[in-house]
């Protein structure tokens, strides 16, 4: 089947909040924010912005009837900042105009005096200032400070991890319709709309029933809407309550880029150490996550940075500390790979270092300590199933590894002023909620009379293809044809309590509920069949092609007879049902436990040309070889894989977020701050999927595929450190990152850097005073 | 100034309908769009011209025929819209009725999986369809990267995209006309009249009061007759006047409308491009003369210059995108004096002339005189940049353009540079060297050149050079780099000017400090 909305997309009429006609007299909403990055609100002056043509109202932080606390995990997150401010850009008010250009141009009327204070934007420093999220966690198996002696080789070094912004093409935007008994009906871009709907309802100091959040589709959201979305609808409602009128906020993009927060940068330190062959023995890893100005998802990506810091290997003595640094950035959040890329990224840091000064072919290394059947991670689980080395030996049959390396070599041996560099990348991502009780879905099914089927379930579709799963899991149960099912928005009235469409899981939890929902319908219709066709046997009655069938064979119930039948004998034809994830737990106490249903595993292998005289480089190809289970749309998953390689790719190469020392972004627009475009893809890009793999915890034996194809991207990094090694850069134990150009050339020609700087200084010295 | 303002209104066809908007001459056709004409499928993805997902083709009627450019529609002032065709991917649309609704480009997206949050996807149909109206003689991956440069994609990872082009154009077969495009189901049939309907427009408007003041629409055709100094529109100048009386003027508005678009949208606003005499490129003694108003894509694609530059089309691709192209000028690149603006660097290697014009009077002035501190200029308010004369150097001259930013394509240079050489008797006997990004104004490496002038191009020379250009350069650290950076970056392009010059006199190795390659390296036994 074509993926569900594809042909609307490309005629340009799918719907976004904001291109569905407003309601009458709707207002719009800009927001006003922090001028500075810390600082005692002295004064706020509001009264030209009230004067301002088309202006109905500015709302602050006293127009709020409930709670102002909108913090998802730890309550430190006020809507509209009342007292201090912690980041530039964030919202202290909200202004309401007839007209977006009013409301804009009225906030740049709007003037706050601020006692400014020392804005941190260092997590080591904020660290060092104690000023730290929750409590610092640490991992550990096995004896590490008792391992040292016994390795070969112990090398330490540090990374300085870049962020990432979501740059979701559909920018943050809701609209907030006032409903009769004092409800109100929110059109949210957002992951999360239960998340929308509760502190909607707490800000308004309301029952969540009196919220309803709708949700069509995003342009984007990557984690960047899964808990970020909130403050807009939630603004957008304050709104619609204090005037009576619906209301809409639409970002600009630099407002966006400005006032949400991005993938968390960190500051770690590594030491690894190993045995002659590279078997790696013990492994330390400290990580100062740059948390940002409030807690938002920082703990868990944390765990997770925990949760993968040994990623594809197996290591018997781990030790790894994390804490979230709290800083004056605007407060970081989820991004696809939730903290696990930054876990990754720093193992194999640590690995490259290995092989750089033993000398031995990296991918040796990684191979020879990859993960085993029975190999306990430093949380306590143990790998099941696991495909590290199946995904690693087939993609390097697949692909020739052999060949490549040869390849790369004898290459480099020649005179040009290129040099190849090639990378293996293994992933192991884990997949569920790390906070255990967000494994959970519902799904509500109705099938209407006339044989055509409706679905809500608690997901959202923002362009990763989770409707058309969701279609095809109930085509599949009901053995009927797709085009019967219309998979419906995605409404807190229709599943209530729904955990966010993140964390990869959104078709294993929501499919497996919706298999549920089917199964309940089917059970009620195989009861009928049973006693209309005299069939005792009620698990011997199947639908496929529209067909009943009875021990496999067609019988002249046809699909739509089978519904009619059913209504006029009153069997249910709706359903609704629940899904939680089973046998997964997590003691925070003992940090062990088992917090994952099962792991994505995969190899990618990159090959990257460097010029040396530039300093920049070309990815020439990328070869995936993906545990995805059975896929269930091949082109929905091929879209993941890629999709997310590319913002993998972006992440470590020319993704690079700025921030000054007053903790203003410097990189606030999409001139700036550059995301991948077609000319930074390799040309040779193939994915393959793992064959006869199966996975019974998924729907159809489904993997997991959204989050884990973008840590391929972290190959980048280490084929154009491979190449600048064959170019014989100085290469130090500081692995930081995005891999810009200019860090590219800073390496290469650091000789001729010293050079320029030392007859510079040989200059001023000889240049007399005053002259 | 008031919303309840009243504009003059200006005619144009959207999509199939005539229509008129009577907005402020700054209004950006994609707030237009979006707005009353409720085209919703042209998306806002950043106002900046960097994400392409407001695309939109404007044509423009060229004798018989209409030329249709993409354009980002968050940099175009409605004003220019006036006598001409507006197609949004409403307008490409195929009828529903039709089976699936959706017309070759749509479904090679559809099949090949290259939508999935779709918020890219409409600009990206219109950029696909503005390729089939404008191919040219390079492969169909070149084509397709070419349309697809000004686009991101977030959720794709473009491969598929890619896929979904090549595919297009393999279907669709070589370069076809407007009329088979139509027969077999590539555009909607009434693009077939709109030529005929878009002159009965451009008459009716040119006998509508008022245009004296607010040109209304703009003549068709841009070649000049030879000699002729380019007319000016004269209410722009008045002389003694410290500012233009028409209020902004806005050549391509590529960067001014990303710096200053919300003053842009409700000031008093001149959209140049009405003057199409000030467009096009012609050869005038010894010169090529280049119109203020011409933009990127036609100065890349212009033989004249190609013949003085042949590298023009290899650089463009590092230049912006292809509708930004479409729609930057090289008048506007240079009057707005950015110092690292890629095309006026290139001008400063080639030793352009500007023509000043201020009513009837005419002013010559050297380009590498113009600057005179950051983005202040030799030029009185009133003046307007009206050509810039190139000299056509004979074929012993050689020109080179380096970039590097941190992103190949749409991205501002850390440095840019341009070389321009003419050697004689293995000696150097002219050169030019310009710099872009390492001091406050578009810096001709004066003292460099002159150092390096009458000497053969060796390593031993090169190396000194390199010195003094580094004690002419003054870069500062910002976004685009630390200013150690660009230090270097800047002795590794210049290196790389003369090493892709002359290859046989100079390896880069030659000039390092201390071997990079390592022996055991290089030596392949």
């Amino acid at each position: 089947m074509r993926p569900i909305d594809a042909a609307a997309h490309t005629r340009g009429e799918s719907r976004y909040v904001d291109d569905v006609n407003p309601p009458a007299g709707m207002l719009h909403g800009a927001i006003f924010g922090s001028p500075v990055a810390h600082g005692e609100i002295r004064r706020l002056v509001l009264e030209r912005g009230r004067n301002a043509e088309g202006v109905v109202a500015i709302l602050t932080a006293a127009d709020i009837p409930g709670e102002n606390q909108i913090g998802p995990t730890i309550q430190d997150e006020p809507l509209l900042a009342e007292g201090t401010v912690h980041f530039q850009g964030q919202p202290i008010a909200l202004v309401l105009a007839e007209t977006a250009e009013q409301a804009r141009a009225a906030v740049r009327q709007l003037q706050v005096e601020v006692d400014p204070l020392p804005a941190i934007t260092d997590p080591l420093e904020a660290y060092a200032a104690g000023e730290v999220i929750d409590r610092p966690r640490t991992l550990t198996l096995g004896d590490v400070d008792g391992a040292w002696g016994n390795c070969h080789l112990v090398v330490e070094g540090s990374c300085d991890i870049g962020g990432q912004e979501h740059v979701y093409l559909e920018t943050q935007r809701s609209r907030a319709v006032p409903r009769e008994g004092g409800c109100l009906q929110l059109f949210s871009s957002t992951q999360s709309p239960y998340a929308s709907q509760k502190m909607t309802a707490r800000v308004l100091g309301i029952a969540h029933h009196r919220i309803e959040v709708d949700v069509r589709r995003l342009g984007g959201g990557f984690g960047g809407k899964e808990d970020q979305a909130t403050p807009w609808a939630v603004l957008a409602a304050l709104g619609a309550w204090k005037t009576g009128s619906a209301v809409e906020i639409v970002l600009r993009r630099e407002e966006d880029m400005r006032m949400t927060g991005k993938r968390h940068p960190y500051r770690s330190r590594f030491k690894i150490g190993v045995d002659p062959e590279g078997r790696i023995l013990a492994f330390e890893a400290w990580h100062y996550q740059n948390s940002g100005a409030a807690a938002d998802l920082s703990t868990s990506v944390l765990a997770r940075t925990l949760f993968h810091s040994t990623n594809s290997y197996h290591i018997p003595n781990v030790r790894v500390f994390g804490v979230c640094c709290r800083t004056h950035l605007p407060p970081n959040t989820a991004f696809r790979g939730f903290g696990g890329p930054q876990g990754m990224f720093v193992i194999e840091s640590a690995v490259a270092r290995v092989a750089e000064i033993l000398e031995l072919p990296r991918e040796e290394i990684q191979r020879r300590n990859l993960l085993q059947d029975g190999d306990e991670f430093p949380y306590g689980q143990k790998v099941l199933e696991g495909r590290a080395g199946r995904t690693w030996d087939e993609a390097a049959e697949t692909y020739d590894l052999a060949a490549i390396r040869r390849r790369v070599e004898e290459f480099n041996r020649g005179e040009s002023l290129e040099k190849k560099g090639f990378s293996v990348m293994p992933i192991c991502f884990g997949i569920s909620f790390t906070a255990t009780f967000m494994n959970q879905a519902g799904c509500l099914l109705h099938v209407y009379s006339d044989g055509s089927v409706g679905v809500t379930t608690g997901g959202v579709e923002m362009g990763q293809g989770f409707n058309t799963n969701i279609a095809i899991v109930i085509s599949r149960s009901l053995g009927i044809r797709p085009e019967r099912i219309k998979v419906e928005a995605t409404n807190t009235t229709r599943v209530a309590n729904m955990s966010p469409s993140a964390a990869s899981s959104t078709t294993l939890l929501n499919g497996n509920a919706a298999l549920l929902a089917a199964q309940k319908i089917l059970d009620g219709m195989r009861e009928l069949v049973g006693e209309e066709l005299g069939v005792e046997d009620l698990d011997s009655i199947t639908l496929a092609d529209e067909q009943v069938l009875v021990d496999g064979e067609a019988t002249d119930w046809t699909w739509e007879r089978l519904v009619q039948a059913a209504y006029l004998h009153r069997v249910p034809l709706s359903a609704h049902a629940h899904f939680r994830t089973p046998n997964i737990w997590y003691d925070e106490e003992l940090e062990k436990g088992r917090p994952f249903a099962y792991h994505v595993f995969g190899t990618a292998i990159t090959e990257v040309t460097l010029d040396c005289l530039r300093g920049i480089y070309r990815i020439d190809s990328v070869k995936i070889l993906h545990d995805l289970g059975r896929t269930l749309h091949e082109k929905v998953d091929l879209g993941q894989v890629e999709g997310g390689l590319a913002q993998g790719i972006g992440w470590m190469t020319v993704e690079d977020l700025r921030f000054d020392d007053s903790g203003r972004i410097r990189s606030h627009a999409l001139a700036t701050y550059k995301v991948p475009d077609v000319d930074c893809m390799p040309d040779d890009l193939e994915v393959r999927f793992l064959e006869n793999a199966g996975n019974p915890l998924g729907p159809f034996h489904s993997k997991a595929v959204g989050e884990p194809p973008l840590m391929y991207g972290i190959g980048t990094y280490f084929a154009i450190r491979d190449a600048l090694r064959a170019s014989g850069a100085e290469l130090g134990s500081e692995l930081d990152s995005p891999m810009t150009p200019e860090r590219v050339l800073l390496a290469l020609h650091a000789p001729s850097l010293r050079a320029i700087e030392a007859k510079r200084s040989e200059a001023t010295e000889t240049v007399p005073a005053g002259g | 100034m008031s919303a309840s303002q009243r504009y003059p209104e200006i005619r144009f066809f959207l999509n199939d309908r005539e229509v008129g908007a009577a907005r402020a001459p700054g209004c950006l056709v994609l707030d237009y769009l979006r707005g009353e004409a409720e085209s919703k499928g042209t998306k806002e993805g950043c106002r900046e011209g960097d994400c392409g997902a407001c695309t939109v083709l404007i044509g423009e009627l060229a004798e018989t025929s209409i030329v249709y450019r993409p354009v980002t529609s968050c940099l175009v002032p409605i004003a220019e819209l006036a006598g001409k065709h507006l197609v949004t991917i409403e307008g490409l649309n195929g009828e529903a009725e039709n089976g699936d609704g959706l017309d070759p480009v749509q479904r090679w997206i559809v099949e090949t999986g290259a939508t999935q949050c779709g918020f890219c996807t409409p600009g990206i149909v219109v950029s696909l369809h503005g390729l089939l109206l404008d191919r040219r003689k390079t492969s169909d991956r070149a084509e397709v990267r070419r349309a697809l440069s000004g686009h991101l994609c977030r959720c794709t990872g473009y491969r598929s995209l890619q896929e979904s082009g090549e595919g297009l154009l393999a279907e669709v077969g070589p370069s076809r006309g407007l009329d088979e495009l139509v027969q077999r189901g590539f555009l909607p049939s009434y693009f077939l009249g709109l030529p005929e309907k878009l002159r009965h427009l451009q008459e009716r408007e040119k006998k509508r009061p008022g245009k004296d003041t607010v040109p209304m629409v703009a003549v068709s055709g841009h070649r000049r007759p030879e000699a002729s100094e380019p007319a000016m529109p004269e209410s722009f100048a008045e002389p003694g006047q410290t500012k233009p009386a028409a209020g902004w003027l806005v050549a391509g508005g590529t960067d001014l409308y990303v710096q200053r678009g919300e003053e842009l949208a409700t000031s008093p606003l001149k959209a140049l491009n009405l003057y199409p005499e000030m467009r096009g490129i012609r050869r005038h003694n010894g010169h090529l003369r280049l119109g203020a108003l011409t933009t990127f894509e036609e100065l890349a694609e212009d033989e004249h210059f190609r013949e003085v530059v042949p590298g023009i089309r290899e650089y463009m691709d590092l230049i912006a995108s292809w509708q930004v192209r479409n729609r930057a000028t090289i008048g506007g690149n240079v009057i707005n004096a950015s110092p690292i603006g890629d095309v006026t660097i290139l001008l400063l290697a080639l030793d352009a002339e500007l023509v000043l014009g201020s009513g009837e009077e005419r002013r010559r002035v050297p380009l590498r005189s113009f600057y005179r501190d950051y983005k202040v200029l030799d030029k009185a308010p009133e003046e307007i940049l009206t050509e810039i004369a190139v000299p056509i150097y004979d074929r012993d001259t050689l020109t080179h353009f380096e970039k590097v930013s941190k992103r190949r394509w749409l991205d501002i240079a850390s440095v840019n540079t341009a070389l321009r050489v003419r050697m004689q008797d293995d000696l150097i006997a002219e050169i030019s060297l310009a710099v872009g990004g390492v001091a406050p104004v578009p810096l001709l490496l004066r003292r460099t050149g002159d150092f390096l002038r009458g000497k053969p191009v060796a390593a031993e020379v090169v190396r000194r050079g390199l010195e003094i250009a580094q004690e002419e350069i003054s870069p500062i650290s910002d976004v685009r780099g630390s200013e150690a950076y660009k230090r270097l970056l800047t002795r590794q392009l210049i290196i790389a000017h003369f090493s892709k010059l002359f290859p046989e006199q100079l390896q880069p190795r030659q000039l390092q400090p201390e071997p990079l390659w390592p022996e055991d390296l290089h030596a392949p036994d």
